[in-house]
């Protein structure tokens, strides 16, 4: 992975497609009350949501509130979910859901999710810099996870938006376009530019001689 | 194929999400371009890098308040 020679991308089963072997059991028994299976779900996925919560909002308080929100009202509507997809599918598009209330009401401001985005940027990188081999790793991981963090909170809530539900909780183009009511076109126009906002910023990071 | 043209299908390059055809003619750039080479990679390894990132833990108290919350539900439905 050291050379700036492309390798083919590997095909890979999105993880919102694979379901831990427990987990429709889990999910069934909460279902018919059992208390304990939804707990242990919940304890499953609270850090993916808080990070999600966290990732949307930008803001600690909102982000505590839409991830209770989130467990709260899935525990409320579990007898609604068909199994069509995966729980933690449908989790996350209730907490999406709580998250962006939580960023409309704080921010009525904000360029609201469902309008088109201004596409006469020039998207053409202007750094181009090899990172050399896992650039990552030349950092700590809660030095890391801030970087990611940081930079994730630069974008605007349309890009950001896409991108959390895309490429971090790994939902396909059509479940994030659904969860947001937006076209699958708008989502891969977004997601192209969010990814290379993202690519751009962590550029300063992980070019070779970043941190040394 | 220009460099352009390799960025406006960058996303869909990447989901493996072009026809063949496209996606060769892609490569065939990619062969000769090295800036585009770079994009592409460096490109890749941000969504790797954001996917493999592993969430933090949650914080103790923030972790408490959920799960009282939780149980002050959970409490009324047994009810």
């Amino acid at each position: 992975m050291s050379s700036p020679k492309l390798d083919p991308v590997e095909s890979r089963a999105l993880p919102s497609q694979v379901v831990k072997a427990d987990e429709p059991i889990l999910v069934a028994a909460a279902q018919n009350g059992d208390i304990s299976a939804f707990e242990t779900l919940v304890g499953r996925y609270e850090r993916k949501i808080f990070r999600l919560t966290q990732n949307i909002t930008q803001n600690r308080e909102d982000a505590e509130d839409a991830m209770q929100e989130a467990f709260l009202k899935a525990f409320e509507h579990l007898r609604e979910f068909q199994g069509n997809s995966r729980f933690y599918t449908w989790l996350v598009r209730i907490a999406v859901n709580q998250a962006l209330m939580k960023l409309r009401k704080r921010r009525p401001n904000v360029v609201s999710l469902d309008e088109e985005v201004d596409t006469g940027e020039d998207m053409m990188p202007r750094e181009v810099e090899d990172w050399g081999p896992s650039p990552e790793q030349r950092y700590e991981q809660t030095e890391l996870s801030g970087i990611l963090s940081n930079v994730i909170g630069e974008l605007d809530p349309p890009f950001r938006v896409v991108f959390q539900l895309r490429d971090i909780e790994e939902l396909s183009t059509e479940e994030t376009a659904e969860a947001l009511g937006l076209s699958v076109p708008a989502v891969k126009s977004r997601l192209l530019r969010a990814r290379l906002k993202l690519r751009q910023k962590l550029n300063q990071y992980f070019r070779q001689g970043a941190n040394s | 194929m220009n460099c352009k043209a390799i960025i406006s299908e960058l996303a869909d390059y990447l989901d493996e999400a072009l026809d063949p055809i496209l996606r060769a003619s892609i490569e065939e750039h990619l062969g000769k371009c090295k800036d585009c080479r770079i994009v592409v990679d460096t490109t890749k390894r941000t969504i790797e890098i954001f996917c493999n990132s592993e969430p933090a833990p949650l914080p103790l108290t923030i972790r408490q308040r959920l799960h009282e919350a939780l149980a002050k539900r959970l409490r009324r439905v047994r009810a």
